[in-house]
């Protein structure tokens, strides 16, 4: 079910994704883009700790588990920065009093790490059939010393660049839903990476429902 | 946004997708106005005037005005009136709990049994299977199961499963067995006399009368989940001549 998108203006790296290719979570994917690669698998809803029940919603938990060691402060960022993103597209209160679990296996690092647990997160929801008001994905920016904007960076042009910035975008009306910036940078090169990003989202959505209709093409 | 519903039916929908109502741009004086009534499914939601989709998958619809999302999904979430497989985890005082592979187990009354009594309790054990029915789910209240019909008959559900196996299939497959006149079930009769018990839940249950066909009928069922109907047919066929 594996699906390669090539790049054209806004330059994305190839990217590719394949949903519910493990047996046990209830929704599961793997996105890669260039040799970033990671997989995402779901559990929920499920049964809560009463310690962690919120009455009227679900509870949201995402865990980040790096290639090597232990989840550390920057496994924790990235996870409030992914949890925060789900939280605004899921219809949590459709579910309330149980648990969601969202778990982010680095199977590779080469740059757009964030931009990539994002949109293998929003895959992996999709799979797992949770009721969600719209569908969101990550884009990386990096500014280049010169000025130039990078969409989509390895990890190469990261170390290279200014200013590095995620930003998680959702498919209705193309809003910001998370960003997650470092480095210095104007104000105008702040708004002129978020027209790229929301540029660079519209082939990311398209893909999205390329590889969903691929996936449900036998049962047409 | 009927005929726009309509337009959609068989195409994949993702969450976030929309359907607006609009007004007809002439009225006519002599026919009398329908107001157009639609009904909505799973995956299908209702805002304002506008309907949004919030589950990804294939559109349906069923005759005059149903139309839902259909879903290829793992995790069960309990339904009013949908007979699942239980499994008794606890039996405490009156009642049993049950896990029926939602998000909280559900309650199962020892007298919700055809000819239970305060006196007559029924011989239901911790492991037991229980193929039953809910009669109260919703979001926020614990769902309750029965294992007796309206009339307090019951009609096929209770306590089962000697020597059987119980596997889990995704939702999407087993809609497609319990659908009428399901293809899939037919080809499966056609094979060996087995017994099949299906829960919306996800799980079933399969007997036939040697150990080697009930392992055959269960490998069948899960190979067959991402499968078109020829491969699936061709796949049966080799499996009734015995190359199996």
């Amino acid at each position: 079910m594996m699906e390669v998108c090539g790049s054209s203006n806004v330059s994305l790296r190839e990217f590719g994704c394949e949903q519910s290719l493990l047996s046990r979570p209830d929704g599961s994917a793997s996105f890669i883009q260039g040799d970033t690669s990671v997989l995402a698998g779901v559990y929920g809803p499920a049964e809560v700790k009463v310690s962690k029940e919120i009455y009227d919603r679900a509870t949201l938990e995402v865990l980040v588990q790096p290639k090597v060691g232990l989840p550390s402060v920057r496994e924790r960022s990235q996870e409030q920065c992914v949890r925060e993103t789900c939280e605004a597209s899921l219809l949590s209160s459709l579910h309330p009093r149980s648990s969601l679990t969202l778990i982010l296996q680095v199977l590779h690092d080469d740059g757009s790490l964030l931009s990539c647990f994002l949109n293998a997160a929003c895959m992996a929801l999709m799979d797992a059939g949770l009721p969600m008001s719209c569908l969101f994905c990550g884009v990386t920016c990096a500014i280049h010393a010169d000025g130039q904007i990078i969409t989509d960076p390895t990890a190469a042009q990261e170390k290279e660049s200014r200013a590095l910035m995620t930003f998680a975008i959702d498919s209705t009306e193309h809003k910001v839903l998370m960003s997650s910036t470092k480095g210095s940078f104007s104000v105008h090169e702040l708004q002129q990476c978020i027209a790229v990003s929301q540029k660079a989202s519209e082939k990311i959505f398209q893909f999205y429902r390329d590889s969903v209709r691929r996936r449900y093409s036998k049962t047409l | 946004m009927f005929s726009c519903l309509k337009h959609k039916v068989g195409e994949v929908l993702l969450p976030g997708d929309e359907f607006s109502f609009q007004p007809e741009d002439t009225i006519s004086l002599t026919d009398t106005v329908k107001p157009e009534k639609v009904i909505c499914g799973p995956g299908l939601r209702r805002s304002g005037d506008r309907l949004l989709v919030s589950k990804s998958g294939v559109l349906r619809t069923k005759q005059p005005n149903m139309f839902w999302v259909d879903s290829q999904q793992k995790r069960y979430v309990p339904a009013k009136g949908e007979t699942v497989i239980g499994i008794v985890t606890v039996k405490s005082g009156d009642v049993f709990k049950v896990d029926c592979g939602g998000s909280e187990q559900a309650s199962l009354s020892y007298l919700a049994f055809e000819g239970a009594t305060k006196r007559n309790r029924p011989n239901v054990q911790v492991g037991d299977l229980v193929f039953s029915q809910f009669v109260i789910a919703n979001k926020d209240m614990e769902p309750e199961l029965v294992c007796v019909d309206s009339s307090g008959r019951a009609n096929g559900m209770g306590v089962f499963g000697g020597g059987g196996l119980l596997f889990r299939v995704s939702l999407g497959l087993i809609r497609r067995l319990l659908a009428p006149q399901s293809p899939l079930r037919a080809e499966l009769q056609q094979l060996f006399p087995h017994e099949l018990v299906i829960g919306m839940n996800g799980r079933l249950w399969v007997k036939a009368s040697s150990v080697q066909q009930t392992l055959i009928i269960a490998n069948l069922l899960e190979s067959c989940e991402n499968m078109t109907a020829e491969q699936r047919r061709q796949l049966f066929r080799r499996a009734a001549q015995g190359a199996l």
